[in-house]
């Protein structure tokens, strides 16, 4: 025991322990609260919160699920990237050696796959907690519309995923998506009043989302890069925004 | 020179603050290990759905949009798609975003109750519940050709012809569509004065207003299974 304590001193007093870790372990409340606002990833908690907002029977922890799930998702999505090219040509026999050849990659895709499925469904489920809790009541009424655009672009995220694997299930089912945007009024070429604009196929909004009049390499390409780099980006930042507003506007909901 | 100090009463600061370290973060850290597990046990033993490779030619049937936006594509049975998928995704998401303007109602803020907001959790309960009924039919009972299936029968290719639709003549449609949203706009101000006057003229309208179209769109669903009605209102530019 006197051995093990020696070591623990000679580990930790020292210059380069100290310089990384800034307070002791010991559980004194000073520590708890240095716990916190000492580690970046931790100070996004306040140091104290009100007991009620660490229930889970209040928050059903849907929220802080959802924002872990896409940390999973951004990270199994990288290691997805490493076997993946957005190339009509490759793109559907990438996916076959992911389930076929790649050591783990069979394991590696059905976790995202399913990730993404779970993420769609805490996100709503966050909702629903947070309207039954009136938590969008002022002064959080600003922070309830980033969320329903956050809810938003985690359908648009898992939507431009489902074209990746480039297999039938995928391609039809963007085409049932993208064909509504045909429909659009004046912006789509077969959207009421669209004659109004001059719309036609090669120049209306499902052209634009699909870089072309049908599913072709540009749709491809453009899912792809939509799916992992620009509504994430999107989605990151107004994630900040989210959780920065719940800090700014009086913390975790409650009874006033 | 004098001090004027009002009496003031004992302001009781109620501090049922706990630490955050370790009593909020264990439980976060402990709902991310049963998630992940979670996922990772389930991806172990259900493979991701993969067909076979893309074939323009060849369309899949039923061809299906992601699950969750299948209550959209179910829509697409009884409104143009010009509806079911642009405008009324469009008038769900504007209207989630006005929730928090449009309820006016201070009581309720921060804690589980229905008795202090009957009307909103109602109304926010049955659109929540609507939408997914609608994803549970577009999911489950809907085969090829997007046809009608109950859970306990086979998919086929062999089902009997739907019934021909037809259209009511404009005039009626639009006196319908007119006479239900004039009468659910000025009897429930009417009836119920106390529930207009706190929400003013604005408010109620565009509550209203949203809650109207969520009905609307059930009646017409309504219409169209029990009387094949195919449009209410058919113009030569639009239908509904």
């Amino acid at each position: 025991m006197k051995l093990l304590q020696q070591l623990i001193k000679l580990i930790t007093d020292n210059e380069i322990w100290r310089s990384v870790f800034r307070h002791g372990y010991s559980d004194t409340p000073r520590n708890r609260v240095l716990q916190i606002i000492s580690n970046i990833w931790l100070h996004l908690h306040p140091a104290k919160v009100r007991e009620h907002g660490t229930k889970i029977r209040f928050t059903w922890c849907m929220g802080g699920i959802t924002f872990f799930i896409f940390l999973f998702e951004t990270i199994t999505g990288i290691l997805l990237m490493f076997y993946y090219v957005p190339d009509v040509n490759r793109a559907y026999a990438d996916i076959v050696d992911l389930m076929y050849v790649v050591p783990f990659g069979r394991f590696l895709r059905n976790s995202h796959r399913w990730g993404a499925h779970a993420m769609v469904i805490t996100v709503s489920i966050h909702m629903l907690r947070v309207f039954l809790t009136g938590s969008y009541k002022p002064p959080r009424q600003f922070n309830w519309v980033v969320g329903v655009v956050l809810l938003v672009l985690t359908f648009l995220l898992s939507f431009t995923g489902y074209l990746l694997p480039w297999d039938q299930l995928g391609y039809w089912a963007i085409t049932v998506g993208t064909n509504m945007a045909r429909a659009t009024p004046l912006l789509g070429h077969e959207g009421p009043f669209s004659y109004i604009l001059g719309m036609k196929a090669n120049n209306d909004v499902r052209f634009a989302l699909l870089g072309g009049t049908m599913i072709d390499a540009p749709a491809l390409l453009r899912a792809y890069v939509w799916h992992c780099v620009g509504i994430p980006v999107i989605a990151a930042a107004l994630m900040m925004v989210h959780f920065w507003r719940v800090r700014k506007d009086g913390g975790i909901s409650g009874p006033l | 020179m004098e001090v004027r100090q009002e009496k003031r009463g004992v302001v009781e600061v109620k501090d049922d603050k706990v630490f955050t370290w370790p009593t909020l973060v264990a439980k976060e850290f402990l709902a991310a290990i049963f998630v992940t597990v979670g996922l990772l046990v389930y991806s172990y033993f259900t493979d991701a759905p993969l067909r076979e490779l893309s074939n323009p030619g060849q369309a899949e049937n039923p061809a299906k949009a992601p699950w969750y936006f299948l209550g959209l594509q179910e829509a697409l049975v009884y409104f143009d798609p010009w509806f079911a998928g642009v405008v009324l995704p469009s008038i769900i998401v504007v209207g989630l975003i006005m929730i928090p303007y449009l309820d006016n109602n201070p009581k309720g803020n921060g804690y589980y109750c229905y008795k202090e907001r009957k009307f909103s959790i109602t109304v926010f309960m049955a659109g929540y519940v609507l939408w997914y009924i609608l994803i549970y039919i577009g999911t489950a009972l809907r085969g090829p050709f997007w046809a009608f299936f109950w859970p306990w029968e086979k998919w086929t290719h062999d089902f009997p012809t739907p019934p021909p639709l037809h259209s009511l003549p404009l005039p009626l449609g639009v006196i319908l569509v007119c006479g239900f949203y004039f009468l659910g706009m000025t009897i429930p101000a009417l009836v119920k004065k106390d529930f207009f006057q706190k929400l003013g003229v604005i408010r109620y309208a565009l509550t209203m207003g949203l809650l109207l179209t969520m009905i609307a769109t059930v009646i017409k669903m309504v219409f169209r299974l029990a009387f094949n009605v195919k449009y209410i209102i058919a113009t030569p530019w639009i239908n509904i």
